[in-house]
């Protein structure tokens, strides 16, 4: 059966709530610009640091680990608006409808990865107004907004499965601390070599800390650790699309 | 006894009550801070490298932090709290009973100040657990307590004003980022004379969170500095009487319309 017209459906609506609500449109917006001009801004002379050897400065350094995150959480905010529409009781009414049941997940999915398209437009812009250096090219810096969509797919179906199975707003801590904590337990600030013993022993097995340093090294022209920058978070992806579906039918289980 | 120091504890233990009772209200403030804080001392461990930082744990520099973020925190449950009785009708309710509107508002700041001295205290044993050692020593840590005391009054004051002004409890949320700025844009990871962007100095300076933070800092790392002790015991009592100011005024405008 077809999922394009229940996704299609589900992700224009998805969209359009998204655009038109200013509550939730605008803290889209606004935090990871905050986060990069607090980060980039407030922290730059940690590139003095001894060891510190990112080529490119710190604003392109700090650029990728914004892109990144504003991937995963567009992914989890998006899983607050499934969580809102089953308290709602419009997601019931919309499984009684959908032919294809499969549509209404991939439909949040789309709408996912546009409403981060436009965070990330608006960012890419401003960091470039900023100075931030760009060394790679053309597939380099496809390589790295790749990197964030998969990023942008773990965090929606992560948070997706917790939305469906427990259909509450109140499980927002839920679908995003965990996502906050694996953000930060990564080498956010300084490359992994200068993070302090204890937040380094943890960095080195988060598969984001191997996606940031991929997408660093997409960003400096001077790809590095790719395979397991990319394949760590597919594998996440493929795991968490299992999760999301369970959610599902846990959901329609739940009737 | 007078009726007005009851009717002030009755409403101050039922704003204890309350919060303790929600452990959704009650943790994040309590653990969000410390855990963040833990992630930032790890990640910027190697700005303890650079000339002119003032201490070799940035643990230590990092824990007043979390007091300004729990106080951050104490705004948002303040407002939500006093936002919440408006929308429910009990401060309506309350208006019609002898119950001073002095008391109501008395009654919820002693609960925030009470929960923000719980706090300070947590933080303080948090740090000392960490291996942080308090310069200004004990005495130091009894006047840290008084100004955690000082700013959750500050902040709890200017919570209570926007809730009686707004009356919803979403309007306070919605707020929440905008007070986060003014947390960010200040000197909570860098001494500001060693931040390196211009413009990020001058908005950290101008920032009155700077301030409150680096006064905290200024007892754990650096021993009795009267200049950030004045800067930052004078800023919180600004805040803290113009917050209350404000807030009796909307409460006079509030008890009006009820």
């Amino acid at each position: 059966m077809n999922v394009w017209p229940v996704a299609s459906g589900v992700a224009w609506r998805t969209l359009k709530n998204v655009i038109t609500t200013p509550s939730i449109i605008i803290p889209s917006l606004a935090f990871p610009l905050f986060f990069f001009v607090a980060f980039a801004g407030g922290l730059s002379q940690l590139q003095h640091t001894p060891g510190f050897d990112y080529p490119n400065g710190y604003t392109a350094f700090q650029f990728v680990f914004v892109l990144l995150q504003s991937a995963a959480f567009g992914g989890v905010f998006t899983g607050f608006g499934v969580a809102r529409d089953f308290e709602g009781g419009f997601a019931r009414r919309l499984m009684l409808a959908a032919p294809n049941r499969l549509g209404i997940v991939v439909g949040y999915g789309f709408a996912a990865a546009l409403r981060w398209l436009i965070v990330a437009t608006l960012l890419t812009i401003i960091a470039l107004i900023a100075g931030m250096q760009v060394g790679g090219g053309p597939v380099d810096v496809v390589g790295l907004y790749s990197l964030a969509l998969i990023m942008n797919v773990c965090g929606f179906l992560w948070a997706a499965g917790i939305a469906m199975r427990l259909r509450t707003l109140q499980a927002g801590p839920l679908m995003q601390m965990p996502v906050f904590l694996l953000l930060f337990i990564a080498p956010v600030y300084v490359p992994l070599a200068l993070l302090g013993s204890t937040l380094h022993a943890f960095a080195r097995f988060n598969p984001v800390t191997y996606a940031l340093e991929a997408g660093r090294g997409f960003l400096a022209g001077d790809p590095t650790q790719v395979a397991l920058g990319f394949g760590l978070p597919l594998a996440a992806a493929l795991i968490f699309s299992v999760w999301a579906l369970r959610g599902l039918r846990s959901a329609e289980a739940a009737g | 006894m007078s009726a007005l120091p009851t009717q002030i504890g009755a409403l101050a233990q039922r704003s204890i009550t309350r919060t303790a009772r929600q452990p959704a209200s009650a943790i994040p403030p309590l653990v969000f801070p410390v855990v963040l804080m833990l992630l930032n001392a790890g990640g910027l461990h190697a700005s303890t490298k650079l000339p002119g930082f003032p201490t070799d744990s940035f643990l230590a520099f990092a824990l007043a932090v979390p007091f300004i973020q729990g106080a951050l925190f104490s705004t948002m449950n303040a407002g939500t709290d006093l936002a919440r009785d408006i929308q429910t009708g009990f401060f309506s309710r309350l208006s019609l009973t002898p119950v001073r509107g002095s008391a109501l508002l008395a009654g919820q700041l002693a609960g925030i100040v009470t929960l923000g001295v719980l706090q300070a205290i947590f933080y303080i044993l948090a740090g000392l657990i960490l291996g942080v050692r308090f310069a200004s020593g004990p005495a130091g840590v009894a006047l840290l307590l008084v100004y955690a005391a000082l700013v959750a009054l500050g902040f709890g004051a200017l919570g209570s004003f926007l809730a009686l002004r707004t009356g919803s409890g979403e309007s306070i949320q919605g707020l929440f980022p905008a007070l986060f700025v003014f947390l960010f844009i200040s000197s909570m990871n860098t001494p500001r004379n060693l931040i390196a962007v211009d413009w990020f100095r001058f908005l950290a300076t101008a920032n009155p969170v700077s301030y409150l933070i680096e006064c905290v800092r200024s007892l754990i790392i650096t021993g009795w500095d009267a200049e950030a002790l004045a800067l930052g015991f004078g800023i919180a009592l600004v805040l803290a009487l113009i917050s209350l100011a404000a807030a009796v005024w909307a409460l006079g405008q509030r008890l009006e319309r009820t």
